[in-house]
């Protein structure tokens, strides 16, 4: 700097003739280091061409107008028949006055049959090379319910007689520790007690993942793949639509289905009757039934996270 | 070489300009001239640049891969949602915290060599952040919308989300560095002496923010309920210390690299100092670490699994007890050498100890410490995880980039670090300055 070049120093730079060896090597090492910068970061360009700007400056979901709103559905459709040559349907719905909703498990007469876990792959259009799915059943030792006694990659006929199971979802908690930890609020608990996800919002830091303490939340660790004949047409926003790479997803009770008075894939798909689903608001609904006259569990009370999902045994 | 190397910086000009020139004119030149500093030096320099520049390439087209292609090129899967990035991204946070080991006693204790060279401190923090903020980046699933994160333009989950926190602190520490390093520099450049209003507070404000980076980044860990090995109030005193073992102990390295290679005067007193500090640090941390033990595995409770895993392996899978034990005995190796007047008085055998030191901190806070909160896993699957190559690449590629980082800073402040005392500056600045050969 200033010190550095003194008036009087001995052997001046030549000013003339211009470019010396060493701001030849620069030019040269510049311009190589250049094209290797280009070269690295083609991945990228190749990934932004997938990209679109509408996709990019989307605002939050709350943010969106019923205008917006429809813009964004329409995108979903067509991006949808572009990348997976499906036709589908894309809805918003939103929640219902009146209502919570909860759901409840008979422990005593689950079986695990898996049919849950694959009905949510199935209606939740789910990656299939995973075999993804927001279920998953615990083979639980009976006399204990501790977890660490459970084994999910269990096999043969069921049920084992020494057994007893226990499927574990979303439990769509009322104070939620996935939603807490959220730093761009992606992620939240809607009125009807459901915790959403907007899959278009969500920068994928899986925060909520390393929160969750019942293991609910998946990350789509690549672009899901789906035949278009497998993929189910009755799609919400919210809930089921084929999500982006690179975003968190998780169990939404099929709020594509029980906000339009139907009730989740993996209760309807269940052969046992075990799973009870409802309003918990209404008093004369079967879960409120079933909260007031079995004894009913939730999963690690202790944690406080307050869960909207029951676990009773008959006797 | 060594000919044109002193005469190809600073245009005869650049003498004469008076002090009072404008900064509208001498910022730009003040930028000029850090460039040039920058990509100017010896055949060493330039061997070592284009080494972190090609590795810093490689990790670059890595994480290209991983945005392309999704974040299945990675060893992580749901189970073990966090992984090396996450490992070293804490690690980082610990790093840059450490370097205000060497502000507070050069301005709370006012120690007078280590006033000198706290600048050295404060640029590692700078490349520490840096490196931070880009591990953070590197294991986001969708970097496009990191836009999301900025207040005002998305939607800032503050005060409830712990990592909001975490990028006010994190940017703050980086900007009040940036502060302290750019004007004491600029002013160097300008040939005044630094006006102690404009960057004494900010050094002030750097202490206390240090330690509030590194207590965010526990809080972040250790209050989430549903991950009890993270669900300690041991976690953020613990980040400490580690910070004050892992921080000092590269800046010892660093000032003797610079004592050597680049004829910086630096007295004993500063490596003693930070000497001192880690052999304490070291201790406290190892004190932690059984109590930590202790209070888990004597109750004998099922909250342990995560910590059986880490030191003794569970059901089989044991691919973090290496790891672990390693670290252990680099804390302990490290902890006894720093007790002994010999080896700290011999510069190759301090050397070796703060290399063990530092490694022993970086496996405990990255595999130690992430990895195993998700093993077994909230339903208690056991699910291991090792780095994929595409993690490796990227996390080498930041380390690279952090070390430019780190070499251009230091490399624009060594005639900074040259000038014996900044009071004796205008006097003296010819002189010391003259004999001064560039690096």
């Amino acid at each position: 700097m200033i010190d550095r070049s003194p008036p009087s120093s001995p052997t001046p730079t030549p000013k003339t003739g211009g470019i010396t060896r060493r701001t030849a090597l620069k030019a040269v090492g510049a311009t190589l280091g250049a094209a290797a910068f280009a070269k690295a970061v083609a991945p990228l360009t190749e990934w932004a061409a997938n990209e679109s700007v509408d996709d990019f400056l989307q605002k939050h979901y709350r943010e969106l107008s019923p205008v917006d709103m429809a813009l964004v559905l329409d995108r979903i459709v067509k991006d949808t028949k572009e990348d997976y040559g499906a036709d589908v349907e894309v809805r918003d719905l939103r929640p219902q006055e009146g209502v919570k909703l909860g759901y409840a498990l008979n422990l005593s007469i689950c079986v695990g049959c898996r049919r849950c876990a694959e009905a949510c792959h199935v209606e939740n259009n789910h990656d299939r090379p995973s075999g993804n799915s927001y279920i998953r059943v615990l083979e639980m030792e009976k006399g204990s319910l501790d977890l660490a006694k459970g084994n999910v990659n269990y096999d043969g006929p069921v049920p084992k007689s020494d057994k007893f199971y226990m499927p574990v979802q979303c439990q769509q908690c009322d104070s939620p520790p996935c939603v807490d930890v959220c730093p761009v609020e992606a992620t939240w608990k809607e009125k009807d007690g459901i915790v959403v996800v907007d899959y278009n919002w969500c920068i994928g830091c899986r925060y909520c993942e390393a929160a969750c303490p019942y293991h609910a939340r998946r990350f789509n660790w690549s672009k899901p793949q789906i035949p278009a004949e497998e993929i189910n047409p009755d799609q919400g926003y919210l809930s089921n639509r084929i999500r982006p790479q690179g975003v968190m997803e998780k169990c939404t009770y099929c709020l594509h289905r029980t906000r339009d008075g139907r009730l989740p894939a993996c209760l309807e798909a269940c052969p046992t009757g075990a799973r009870v689903f409802g309003n918990l608001l209404d008093p004369e609904s079967e879960i409120r039934w079933v909260l007031e006259n079995k004894r009913v569990f939730v999963l690690k009370e202790e944690l406080g996270t307050k869960p909207s999902f029951f676990y009773f045994f008959d006797e | 070489m060594s000919n044109s190397n002193l005469s190809a910086p600073a245009p005869a000009g650049v003498v004469i300009a008076p002090p009072a020139e404008d900064h509208l004119h001498s910022y730009p030149k003040f930028l000029w001239q850090a460039i040039k500093d920058a990509t100017d030096g010896s055949w060493w320099f330039y061997a070592w640049m284009i080494l972190l520049s090609t590795i810093a390439l490689v990790g670059l087209h890595a994480w290209a891969v991983q945005v392309r292609d999704g974040m299945i090129v990675t060893g992580m899967t749901d189970h073990v949602s966090w992984g090396v990035y996450i490992a070293n991204f804490t690690f980082m946070v610990g790093l840059a915290a450490g370097g205000v080991m060497m502000v507070i006693p050069a301005y709370l204790y006012h120690d007078r060599e280590m006033h000198d060279v706290t600048i050295v401190g404060e640029l590692l923090a700078i490349a520490a952040i840096v490196m931070a903020v880009c591990f953070v980046v590197v294991d986001l699933g969708r970097p496009d919308r990191f836009w999301h994160l900025i207040p005002g333009l998305g939607e800032f989950n503050f005060p409830i989300s712990m990592l909001t926190w975490d990028v006010i602190v994190l940017n703050g520490y980086l900007l009040i560095n940036l502060h302290i390093c750019g004007y004491l520099l600029y002013t160097r450049f300008r040939g005044q002496v630094p006006n102690p209003r404009w960057y004494v507070p900010f050094v002030f404000l750097s202490i206390g923010w240090a330690i509030s980076i590194h207590t965010v980044t526990a809080f972040l860990y250790s209050g989430l309920g549903g991950r009890p090995f993270w669900n300690t109030a041991l976690l953020a005193p613990r980040f400490l210390v580690t910070a004050f073992v892992s921080g000092p102990a590269f800046i010892i390295v660093l000032l003797y690299i610079l004592r050597r290679l680049c004829d910086v005067k630096i007295g004993d007193r500063p490596v003693q100092i930070l000497v001192n500090i880690v052999r304490i640090t070291l201790l406290i941390n190892l004190l932690m670490v059984i109590s930590e033990l202790f209070t888990e595995l004597y109750a004998g409770s099922a909250h342990t699994a995560s910590l059986r895993y880490l030191f003794f392996g569970l059901h089989g899978a044991n691919g973090l007890v290496p790891w672990i034990w390693s670290a252990v005995a680099m804390g302990i190796i490290a902890a006894i050498m720093f007790l002994r007047p010999r080896v700290v008085e011999h510069p190759v055998w301090l050397m070796i100890a703060c290399a063990l030191a530092f490694t022993g901190i970086w496996i405990e806070k990255g595999m130690g410490l992430i990895i195993p909160a998700f093993v077994p896993s909230t339903l208690h699957e056991i699910v291991e995880y090792q780095p994929s190559m595409v993690e490796t690449q990227v996390s080498a590629g930041i380390w690279a980039w952090g070390f430019l980082i780190l070499t251009v800073g230091l490399k624009i402040a060594l005639p900074i670090l040259r000038q014996p005392h900044p009071e004796m500056t205008e006097s003296q600045k010819n002189n010391s300055g003259d004999a001064a050969p560039s690096a």
